[in-house]
């Protein structure tokens, strides 16, 4: 495909996610608190976006993994997350 | 069109899905073991969780005209007791000459713990000596990356393991390369909120190919779509694919690494 079918196929809803995700910012930022470990990623992770750099998903995806190699003593828990705690 | 659903957990779906499925051109499902929501508490709850696999499901499915075909393990999410692990594990042998047994699956790795991986090699040992099929899963989210890679030195460890006799499931942009490179098969999961959108998993196939690889739905309790895989056949049609590219994709793919079993028969 060209890239101006690609834009006329997924251009709305790109503009439809990326509003929820300023959104999201917004509403966390309202919130009392600090950021946590989840949100740090994330921030971290919407740097990827910028610029011309490619395999933009692959990066993200990166960015939220545990880059450790070694398995744990013990599963404490089932479920993920979605951003790597820093071993806490 | 006609599809191979390659991995859904019917036993959590209601008949009403079958019915669907069939309707959208499926031919087969198969159907990994998997966790149930909670830890089972014994080998007995798997025994018979392992019957409703072999017996009771392939009826649900024959009612709409669907092949229903299975895997058989402990789920890794119940895989930190290496105990109990060995006594369900032992139980596996007596039912892999059912005729819908298709390999050991979906072991693999959750929290990438070390009983985790003492159990992913009991299993790839079990598969090893059967002459099986292996369905891998991958871990959810954070993990995915690193269990990923542990997964890969199991199976590469095992000099009796022949890459093309394995699928590994849930990749995504990260694995999808690190898997591809071993020889193995690689699963595209597809879910509404995380592993795969259609559009993501048409980007995978356009970036890596089709060659060994395939889409599932992996539905199951949790928020997921039975349809998924048709719904993304369409997302390949918009995207220009022509009819054959989504064939194999969707139905000569699945079928030529399941018809490594011989029990697999479609069509």
């Amino acid at each position: 495909m060209t890239r101006q079918q690609i834009l006329d196929l997924y251009f709305l809803d790109a503009r439809h996610k990326l509003i929820e995700i300023a959104a999201f910012l917004d509403r966390a930022e309202r919130a009392a608190g600090k950021d946590d470990f989840r949100l740090k990623a994330f921030r971290a992770a919407l740097g990827k976006l910028s610029g011309r750099q490619k395999e933009k998903a692959r990066r993200i995806l990166l960015t939220f993994s545990d880059p450790t190699t070694k398995p744990v003593a013990k599963a404490e828990s089932k479920g993920a997350v979605g951003a790597w705690s820093g071993g806490q | 069109m006609k599809y191979i659903e390659p991995h859904a957990h019917m036993v959590s779906r209601v008949t009403d899905d079958y019915e669907r499925m069939a309707m959208a051109g499926c031919e087969a499902v198969c159907e990994p073991a998997f966790w149930a929501g909670f830890d089972r508490s014994s080998a007995a709850g798997f025994y018979d969780y392992f019957c409703q696999l072999t017996e009771h499901e392939p009826k649900r499915a024959a009612r709409f005209g669907l092949k229903h075909f299975c895997w058989l393990c402990i789920n890794p999410k119940e895989a930190e007791e290496v105990k109990l692990a060995a006594e369900i594990i032992a139980l596996i042998p007596r039912f892999l000459d059912r005729s819908n047994v298709l390999g050991i699956g979906e072991i693999g790795l959750n929290k990438n713990s070390r009983n985790e991986l003492k159990v992913l090699e009991m299993h790839v040992d079990l598969a090893a000596r059967y002459n099986q099929l292996i369905l891998v899963h991958t871990p959810h989210l954070e993990d995915k990356l690193k269990g990923t890679r542990l997964i890969l030195d199991v199976l590469k460890a095992d000099k009796r393991i022949r890459p093309e006799r394995v699928i590994i499931d849930h990749v995504e942009e990260h694995t999808v390369g690190l898997v591809l490179d071993t020889g193995c098969w690689a699963g595209m999961t597809l879910y509404p909120e995380t592993k795969c959108s259609p559009a993501r998993a048409i980007d995978i196939l356009e970036t890596y190919g089709r060659e060994r690889i395939w889409l599932n739905s992996a539905c199951d309790w949790g928020v997921s779509d039975p349809l998924a895989v048709p719904k993304t056949a369409v997302e390949m049609k918009k995207r220009g694919h022509h009819a054959a590219a989504i064939d194999k994709v969707i139905y000569q793919n699945p079928k030529r690494f399941l018809a490594q079993c011989l029990k697999f028969k479609v069509g």
